[in-house]
């Protein structure tokens, strides 16, 4: 499938009005296919915010290359640079940005209104309570758009960016200023939307969780940098650092020595705190590298009997938490801590052995990064 | 019918993307070409006028240091620098002490009827500063003045209780005119400091008067330095009651020796010029510290901004007292005054109030306005300077705080600065350099109503600035970006979103300006001409040619109808203010 946007060796920075420029984002490039929900996940300062304006319009990179569907919106060598009100993409800003001036319909309507192409009034009228349908707002389009509640104006900037039915469609943290309820029922409705019209999307958060809900593909992204592009799974079963692994999801880190490969292609041995391991590694190992091992809690199997196999160790119940679904488990192994979700079956009291059991395919050795993070 | 409105609207420029880019350009240039213009022509005048000759028909003008050494060689400038310094200080002081104390009952403590005195506190700014000094000359001189006349009833004297041709009786009216300023600069103080404050001193064991002074005045002491020094820059620069008041005794400040040397013959500008950037260096030095007082008073962290709800202070039986002083200084700075207008309104000449006097009532001074040839001129140019000010200002502002909040422009912060240059101006030498230069360089506009416009707008321009600015702070800037990602071009996006948004404020900055312009005196004395004199001007003129009647006449209708345009402005206000983004 051809790639709707192209994003190539984007540099962008921040004039500061003391000191030099910020630079925020740095060599970023990547591709998103027609159709496709794109995701720029990293922490906040990361450069995500600044990639999604600069491919907007809103920001003025200092060098690198835009298109969409082959059409150059920004290009540094070539000197092109399309304002961003001459883009037609349709975007939803963190804070929604829905004019307190004017009612739903109007805020809707105003794409329409102002933009190159002329509508007559039936059109517009027709066009825009069809998008408030869509976004569920028809019945409330004569309303003042302060008298809405947060999903509703969060509907509304959606419906006011899909309007003109754009090419591309960015959003910028969409769900962050609602409340964890509603949170989760938006997401679910902006996947379905996204995937009954197949409008090509680029989605900026700090939310790994909606990250993983919602992308087809997914960039990790850290000062300014794109670490790691992956679907959801890849990005959360196979991340490619320990800052990946660290940022999206809870993990444990156990340091360790590598022995040698392991009979089996792709494993190798690991000698760790809390004994020698088999794990999966992508990178090429070999004997007497450091490395991470990272492994997820809920990739540790508890038991109270003890388990025969590879990866199998004995600890202690030091402390656990009942949260409903799971109960998160500290089980002392040694000197160290393992984070582990367990079934809420599993009633080991505090201070008794428990058994655990760590799959091979589930622990993946990550090249050493000197300093390591504390387990999250 | 909105919607079809609005397309209409849009698609009247010609679409063409570089039209458009430079239609945004073209805008902003002009807005900073005017503020550069206003702001920095006059000064840069004044300067070269106070080292320079006047220029006349047997010489051109050349360059003398003259002005300067006749201004200080004399021991005459000594005893002015000195008169308006202690001038300005005892005004400073006085209406400070006034309007504090004010504040602090009607914020603090649990006086009756607070929140009417609040209300009233407004009145006392709309009177213009000629008609409260003409009326305090009714109430205050020493030989007609209403006030001694009824003491020495009272106390059966001929003992002079106040005299307003003094030093003190300038210090006296100018600081209770400027009072209410004091009231609503501490009042807003006050409301912003944590009262738990004064609470914990509470605990501690401390009584009101050591509240009062050791916590809430030395907690406020940067807002309270700020406000004398703005008083003080008030008071140096006003000039009506040194006008009014000081130059029939010979008392000189200088204001009015300004205005003498202009106005005597031969006229002495390059004198007038030289004291002119004497007092603006005053008011300058004034004006920086204020501001740099302000900005330092967030180190006390007091003023959080949060809305905090102070438990007023229970003074007792005191309550009814501080009431009485309530209506005793409404007494002083509306009642007195209006009631003796309205009393002289309505004789053939002006006699003390009596019962013989009360059968000579007659309307003949207000015939006599109604049908004087100037008045409805007067009347149109007020009105004309006073809404074109407004207009003009705070949309030119607009722009001009639009680059200074929204844009990253480098330098943009020089344009803010500028812009709010005329600040430290006394409208006195504002008028003074306007006229030099239209004067030296002609194209057209000297003894036009233009010339006044030039000026109301270079004055009040610190205004809109102030107003916008504001009020573009609170605007979102995703609220802009969104109308350019729905394809606004700027000019759409300025017009559809950003001025609704900025409504409250522009509405509130339009409504101020055009209040004080509608007031404007000492700029206006230097500039009009016949045919274009303001109601202000009239004032002035009826009072120099001692028609006190007629000028009590039109004072009255002027106080009136200000006061109903701004119950009209406050009611407009809030309809239109109450949806702010």
């Amino acid at each position: 499938m051809a790639a709707m946007l192209s994003v190539k060796e984007l540099y962008t920075e921040y004039a500061s009005d003391r000191g030099p420029p910020v630079r925020a984002a740095q060599n970023v490039s990547f591709e998103v296919p027609e159709g496709k929900l794109f995701t720029l996940l990293g922490p906040s300062g990361c450069g995500k915010t600044t990639t999604l304006r600069s491919i907007a319009g809103l920001e003025r990179p200092r060098s690198g290359e835009i298109s969409v569907s082959s059409l150059v919106v920004y290009s540094g060598s070539k000197g092109v640079f399309i304002p961003a009100n001459r883009r037609g993409f349709g975007m939803v800003f963190q804070s929604y940005a829905i004019w307190p001036h004017m009612d739903v319909f109007r805020n809707a309507a105003f794409p329409l209104m102002v933009g190159r192409k002329k509508y007559t009034r039936s059109q517009i009228e027709e066009k825009v309570l069809r998008v408030l349908k869509a976004v569920g707002l028809d019945h409330l389009a004569e309303r003042d758009a302060t008298q809405l509640s947060g999903g509703q104006q969060q509907r509304l900037a959606l419906a006011r960016a899909l309007v003109m039915e754009p090419k591309l469609l960015l959003l910028d943290e969409p769900l962050s200023n609602l409340d964890a309820k509603l949170r989760e029922r938006m997401r679910f409705e902006l996947k379905r939307m996204q995937r009954e019209l197949r409008i090509t999307t680029v989605y900026v958060t700090h939310d790994q969780t909606e990250a993983l809900a919602l992308s087809h593909e997914i960039a990790v992204m850290n000062e300014g940098q794109i670490i790691q592009v992956g679907t959801p799974r890849a990005i959360y079963e196979r991340p490619a650092n320990q800052f990946v692994a660290d940022f999206v999801g809870t993990t444990n880190f156990l340091e360790g020595t590598v022995r040698a490969n392991d009979d089996e292609a792709g494993f190798v041995r690991v000698h760790t705190e809390i004994g020698d391991l088999k794990v999966v590694a992508d990178d090429a190992l070999v004997a007497g590298d450091a490395v991470v091992i990272s492994v997820r809690p809920e990739d540790i199997e508890l038991a109270e009997e003890r388990r025969s196999g590879v990866n199998c160790g004995e600890g202690r119940v030091d402390q656990k938490v009942f949260i409903g679904e799971a109960v998160d488990f500290q089980v002392k192994v040694g000197e160290r801590i393992l984070l582990a979700r367990a079934h809420p079956r599993v009633r080991t009291r505090l201070g008794e052995t428990i058994y655990f059991d760590l799959h091979p395919d589930k622990c993946v050795a990550l090249k050493s990064a000197g300093a390591v993070k504390a387990a999250a | 019918m909105q919607v079809a409105e609005s397309l209409q609207a849009a698609s009247a420029p010609a679409p063409s993307s570089i039209r458009q880019f430079d239609f945004k350009w073209i805008v902003i240039g002009l807005c900073v070409i005017v503020v550069l213009y206003l702001a920095l022509v006059p000064l840069i005048f004044l300067l070269w006028q106070s080292f320079h000759t006047p220029e006349s028909a047997a010489a051109a003008s050349h360059f003398t240091l003259d002005n300067y050494y006749a201004a200080y060689s004399s021991s005459e400038t000594a005893r002015l620098f000195v008169n308006s310094l202690e001038y300005a200080a005892g005004t400073a002081l006085f209406s400070f002490a006034v309007g504090a104390f004010l504040a602090w009952m009607n914020e603090r403590t649990n006086t009756p009827f607070k929140r009417l005195f609040f209300g009233l506190s407004i009145i006392p700014l709309i009177i213009p500063s000629v008609l409260f000094v003409v009326a305090w000359i009714l109430l205050g001189s020493p030989k007609i003045g209403l006030v001694n006349l009824a003491l020495q009833r009272v106390f059966n004297t001929d003992h002079v209780f106040i005299n307003v041709y003094s030093l003190w009786g300038m210090i006296f009216v100018d600081g209770l005119h400027y009072s209410p300023m004091a009231f609503l600069l501490m009042t807003a103080t006050f409301r912003s400091m944590d009262p738990s404050l004064e609470e914990s001193a509470m605990m501690s064991g401390a009584n009101i008067l050591q509240i009062a002074w050791q916590i809430t005045l030395k907690l406020s002491w940067p807002a309270v330095f700020a406000t004398l020094l703005i008083l003080f820059v008030r008071a140096i620069e006003s000039f009506e009651v040194p006008a009014l008041l000081g130059l029939p005794v010979g008392i000189q400040v200088f204001t009015s020796a300004i205005y003498q040397a202009i106005h005597h013959y031969p006229s002495e500008v390059g004198l007038a010029s030289s004291y002119g950037v004497t007092l603006l260096l005053i008011t300058s030095f004034g004006i920086y510290f204020q501001s740099r007082m302000s900005s330092r008073g967030s180190k006390y962290a007091t003023v959080t901004g949060k809305g905090f709800r102070p438990r007023p202070i229970d003074i007792g039986r005191w309550r009814y007292l501080a009431a009485t002083i309530f209506v005793l200084y409404f007494l002083l700075i509306v009642g007195l005054p209006f009631l003796v207008l309205l009393w002289s309104s309505f004789q053939n000449f002006y006699s003390v109030p009596s019962m013989a006097a009360l059968k000579n009532l007659t309307i003949e001074p207000y015939r006599f306005i109604l049908s004087h040839p100037t008045f409805l001129q007067s009347v149109w140019n007020s009105l004309f300077l006073s809404l074109g000010t407004a207009t003009i200002v705070m949309l030119v502002t607009s722009v001009i705080c639009w680059i200074v909040v929204k844009t990253k422009i480098r330098g943009r912060w020089l344009l803010d600065n500028v812009a709010s240059l005329p600040i430290v101006f006394p409208g006195l030498v504002l008028g003074l350099s306007i006229m030099i230069f239209y004067l030296n360089v002609d194209i057209g506009i000297y003894g036009t109503i233009w010339i006044m416009f030039i000026a109301y707008a270079t004055r009040f321009m610190p205004y809109g600035i102030r107003y916008n600015t504001t009020s573009m702070l609170q605007i979102h800037k995703e609220l802009e970006e969104s109308a350019a990602m729905s394809g606004a071009s700027w000019g759409t996006t300025f017009r559809m979103v950003i001025l609704p948004l900025l409504k409250p404020g522009l509405i509130a900055g339009w409504i101020y300006i055009m209040i004080v312009s509608i007031r404007e005196l000492s700029s206006s004395i230097l500039l009009y001409s016949p045919g274009t004199e303001v109601m202000s001007i009239m004032i002035w003129e009826l009072w120099e040619n001692g028609q006190y009647v007629e000028l009590s006449a039109l004072g009255v209708m002027f106080i009136v109808v200000l006061f109903m345009l701004v119950m009209l402005a406050q009611w407009a206000g809030r309809k239109f203010g109450v949806r702010e983004a």
